[in-house]
């Protein structure tokens, strides 16, 4: 690893930032950006690992990272136990109730694929081949929504209004972590499978659609995440401000520093989370630094570069791919656990594409692409940006609008909308790096 | 008269809306398609540039109707249609001279330029908020229905009603008459076939004289017309918000690639196919069953292969299924 | 002697800013005849046309049309002075049909050009019969037919043929040949480098045998053809 006096200074320059920030608008706030930086980092990483090393064009960072989200109410959630065996007591038979008529309802699903594919590959194309492909889905298909739908729909009449779910397991909500990462591998394996071998726009198109279907299953399928109700309470990894703040050593540390109680309890409750994400920033840039480094990461490029010339020196081209792609996509499902684990909730109807997955690309190009420091640093900038261009395009709109005077509608209006200038902002960031400084902040070396 | 019952549900419910719907796919389809062959890159701002578009339509909508001007029956949107139109191709053509026309330049890899529109849409995104908010807008005015359910109970007598919106009718109407023009410029005109032969051979085009500035201005005003009317007829049929618009992307280029990129028949083939295998897999087909089955066979359920939220998921089902048994699309791609 | 429709008269130059391939190489035709490069595998035969057409700087040397000078003009513009450049591949438009394929190579002509299509229908009857057929579906040798009737509807003084017979068969080769003549006879300068050196030189008025981007031997085709040395090193024997 080269440590140069600009990448330094660069980064220096960032701490300043929410430093400042710190002193100028107050201290949570400072952490909460270094806490969404240090995530979108891991994130960014991850899109890094893809784009960067294997030039992987992956548009549905949002689908992986969503699914690491789900890791965490998975884990950490107590369970519901009546709803795990939902409808027993009632009409339905024991097989079709609770997680048993869900996992029966899937399975016969997936059967029903597996065996039209089987089909498809056996039997000679032609009339009598459709026609079959056709009867195993669609029989499959009223088999699995017999078994599937009435348990389902029982899990959800569980205690709707606080629970209506299936829960988790109850265990240490940081457990999801590596489980939200293992959980977005066994996604993007399959993905993978299905679209690496595309060009690289079809595969664009392709994982803007998994992401979306991804989104959609979990705003939709609330027997595992409530859906659109959202699940909030998610066991914390770090004791609540509440807590903190009737311990002595928070309290006399509040007294030193001359802060409130409630906010010295926030910091200190944010302090421990930035301290958390830290290390598995550190450890995954250290692993990728390493990977990167090694005749793997040498080859990764090498590929980038030239995929015929790899072809041709026998490297099996889509293997490689195909694994960057899990673990690029499993850093993403890293950093979304990480995310809800922060949040304490999982709320399916705020993940957008704009936010969850153009906004990292603007930061692994802005941070220089193929880089893991100028992906991390990029996360901070284009996040601390991102927090920032709210108030500041507040204030630049109140500038710009400054001669319409006070009661003018259309100075109402843009003053309400300002906060949207942040998108503009982004938009003319992305297209001056890549106009002017197309290798980055910090470039490949 | 089950089976007409049946019928009339059917086109109420699926064939109608499938229609218009379809229309609209198809026109940003089209866009899509076309920027593809000549510029050679997804096009990842169409339907943020879209919304941007037609948030000036709504506007001179406004104006318009403030101005106690109205088109008749007919919405008073499509009399703003020109001013969005103009808007747009201004945009587009700045986009082109700021953004665009540079990586041409030094021939940039396609992922550049994909990249570039990353950020358009960005930009265009925010312009769009700013000027119009995130919310739902409605614009449309005029005659709402050609042909009303109870009306069209009371001429035929039978129990379901039909319901003809203008806005379908419109939509289809329009959406045939900018096909129409469309095929005919390509086809017919010496700027139409210029268009045709630089995405065919580029460089055999330079060599005979065609100026590739002229073709991509040419490009970029079809397109941004094609995506006003697009946008334009998808509010007037539903309504207006940036981020349905954003999220029309996927089914545009879910019909272009099942169409066979850079074909535009193609793009239309599949903005309709993508359109009825929407309606008809999130469908309760449950209502038309009902006159045709005898009550005791009919099953429990609304007879709804998904629910409607999983529209994105048979977009994206029949897109893998054309890229993994025909990756050329339906009408072979790559060609204009 | 009069000055030849085309000449490039000592050519030095290469591609972009690289190696110079053309070393004082000149090639000239006169009105109406033949002109043919040929020589072995890398010679520079395509780069010495490619240089008359303006594809590569020149670093010395010049390149003059009809007597006039058009050493610093585009290929673009080099078309509007009369000159015709048929590529070695990618020389039609696929998906197009033939005759808008004739229609393309006449875009920069704002006049009529009906008849000019007529006399290249005439030149090559097949293409009438197939002017509706989108021209990629056609066979190599139409195809060849189409890019060369496509050259000539700008009405050039000056035809370029960049190995207008690879991957064609013998029999469609000797047809191709014929046309060529023809072409020639109606006043057009003709000047194409050709793999197959022996066929090529029977038709040529005037041949260039180049060696390593220099000029070896120059030589009426059939001359060249008796020559012991050309045939020993050239022709195969």
């Amino acid at each position: 690893m080269s440590i140069n006096i600009r990448n330094i200074a660069l980064f220096s320059a960032m701490g300043l930032a929410l430093v400042m920030t710190g002193m100028f608008q107050s201290w949570p706030l400072a952490l909460t950006i270094l806490n969404m930086a240090l995530i979108s980092a891991v994130m960014a990483l991850g899109v890094n690992m893809q784009w960067g090393y294997a030039g992987i064009f992956n548009v549905g960072i949002m689908g992986f990272t969503a699914i690491g989200g789900l890791a965490a109410v998975l884990i950490a959630m107590p369970p519901v136990g009546d709803a795990w065996a939902a409808g027993m007591a009632g009409s339905l038979e024991p097989w079709r109730a609770g997680i048993a008529g869900v996992v029966l309802g899937l399975m016969i699903g997936v059967a029903a694929i597996l065996g039209a594919i089987t089909i498809y590959q056996r039997m000679a194309p032609g009339k009598m081949r459709g026609l079959a492909i056709t009867m195993v889905l669609f029989v499959g298909y009223l088999l699995a929504s017999f078994v599937y739908g009435p348990a389902t729909t029982a899990i959800t009449r569980v205690n709707p209004a606080t629970e209506g779910f299936l829960g988790g397991l109850g265990l240490p909500v940081i457990l999801s972590w590596p489980v939200g990462a293992l959980m977005a591998a066994g996604l993007a394996f399959v993905v993978g499978r299905v679209a690496l071998g595309l060009r690289s726009d079809y595969l664009a198109i392709a994982t803007l659609g998994i992401s979306e279907i991804v989104i959609a299953v979990l705003k939709f399928e609330s027997w595992l995440t409530r859906g659109v109700n959202n699940v909030s309470g998610i066991p914390r990894a770090v004791p609540r401000p509440v807590e903190l703040q009737t311990r002595d050593w928070v309290q006399a540390l509040a007294e030193q520093v001359g802060m409130g109680h409630a906010e010295m309890a926030r910091v200190v409750e944010l302090v421990s989370y930035a301290i958390l994400f830290s290390i598995v920033l550190g450890l995954l840039i250290w692993l990728s630094e390493k990977a990167l480094n090694s005749p793997w990461g040498r080859m990764m490029r090498a590929i980038r570069d030239n995929e015929t010339a790899a072809r041709a020196m026998g490297k099996d081209v889509s293997r490689r791919h195909l694994m960057v792609f899990i673990l690029g996509s499993a850093t993403c499902g890293l950093a979304g656990a990480m995310m809800v684990t922060l949040d304490g909730q999982l709320t399916p109807g705020s993940y957008e594409p704009l936010r969850f997955t153009f906004l990292m690309w603007v930061m692994v190009i802005v941070g220089g692409s193929g880089n893991n420091w100028g992906a991390v640093l990029g996360a901070f900038v284009i996040w601390f940006l991102w927090v920032q261009a709210e108030p500041l395009g507040r204030w630049l709109m109140d500038v710009l609008t400054s001669g319409l005077g006070a009661d003018s509608g259309l100075r109402q209006h843009l003053m309400t909308q300002a906060a949207h200038t942040r998108l503009i902002m982004m938009g003319a960031a992305l297209l001056l790096m890549l106009r002017f400084a197309p290798r980055g902040l910090i470039p490949e070396r | 008269m089950d089976i007409l019952n049946a019928l009339v549900v059917l086109t109420n419910f699926v064939l109608i809306p499938g229609l218009a719907y379809g229309s609209q796919i198809a026109l940003g389809a089209l866009g899509i398609t076309l920027i593809y062959s000549i510029l050679r890159f997804a096009h990842f701002a169409h339907g943020d540039v879209m919304a941007f578009g037609t948030a000036f339509v709504i506007l001179g909508t406004w104006g318009l109707q403030a101005a106690g001007i109205s088109f008749g029956p007919l919405p008073t949107a499509l009399l703003a249609l020109p001013l969005g139109i103009a808007v747009i191709i201004l945009y587009l053509l700045l986009a082109d001279r700021l953004v665009y026309r540079f990586y041409r330049r030094v021939k940039a890899k396609p992922m550049i330029f994909v990249m570039a529109s990353l950020g358009v849409m960005f930009v265009t995104n925010g312009l769009t908020r700013l000027l119009m908010g995130p919310g739902e807008r409605r614009f449309d005015d005029g005659q709402r229905f050609l042909v009303s359910a109870r009306e069209f109970r009371e001429w035929t007598g039978l129990a379901e009603g039909l319901a003809l919106r203008s806005s379908q009718v419109i939509t289809v109407v329009v959406a045939l008459i900018a096909m129409g023009v469309l095929f005919w410029f390509l086809n017919r005109t010496k700027s139409g076939k210029s268009m045709r032969a630089y995405s065919d051979n580029e460089d055999l085009a330079l060599l005979s004289g065609i100026n590739p500035d002229r073709v991509v201005w040419i490009t970029w005003a079809i397109a941004g017309t094609l995506m006003v009317l697009a946008g334009t007829l998808y509010g007037l049929d539903k309504s207006f918000r940036p981020f349905t618009y954003f999220m029309l992307l996927l089914p545009f280029f879910a019909a272009a690639i099942v169409g066979g990129l850079g074909s535009p028949v193609g793009a239309i083939v599949g903005g309709y196919v993508v359109a009825f295998a929407e309606m008809g897999i999130t469908y309760a087909w449950r209502r038309v069953f009902s006159h045709l089955l005898p009550a005791d066979w009919m099953p429990a359920g609304l007879m709804q292969a998904l629910p409607v939220d999983y529209k994105f998921a048979v977009t994206f089902g029949i897109l893998v299924v054309v890229l993994i048994f025909r990756p050329t699309g339906i009408f072979r791609g790559k060609t204009l | 002697m009069a000055e030849a429709a085309l000449i490039g008269d000592t050519m030095t130059g290469g591609y972009g800013n690289g190696p110079d391939i053309l070393h004082d190489c000149t090639i000239a035709v006169n009105k109406g005849e033949i002109a043919v490069i040929v020589g072995p595998n890398g010679a520079g035969k395509s780069t010495a046309m490619k240089a008359v057409f303006g594809m590569l700087n020149l670093r010395q040397g010049s390149v003059r049309l009809g007597g006039k000078d058009i050493t610093a003009l585009t290929p673009q513009a080099r078309v509007r002075e009369g000159m015709g450049f048929v590529p070695q591949t990618g020389n039609i438009f696929p998906s197009m049909t033939v005759e808008e394929n004739l229609e393309m190579g006449a875009f920069i002509r704002d006049d009529d050009i009906r008849e000019t299509m007529q006399q290249v229908f005439d030149l090559f009857p097949i293409l009438r019969e197939k002017r509706g057929q989108a021209a990629g579906e056609l066979s190599g040798g139409q195809r060849q037919q189409v890019a060369v009737g496509r050259a000539l509807m700008t009405k050039p003084s000056v035809l370029m043929l960049d190995e207008p017979t690879a991957g064609v068969s013998p029999i469609v080769m000797d047809e191709l040949f014929d046309r060529i003549i023809e072409v020639a006879r109606t006043g057009i300068s003709i000047l194409m480098v050709e793999q197959n050196a022996r066929q090529a030189l029977e038709i040529a008025d005037k041949g260039y045998v180049m060696v390593q981007g220099r000029n070896r031997f120059t030589d009426p085709g059939q001359a060249l053809l008796a020559d012991p040395e050309v045939r020993k090193s050239f022709l195969g024997g």
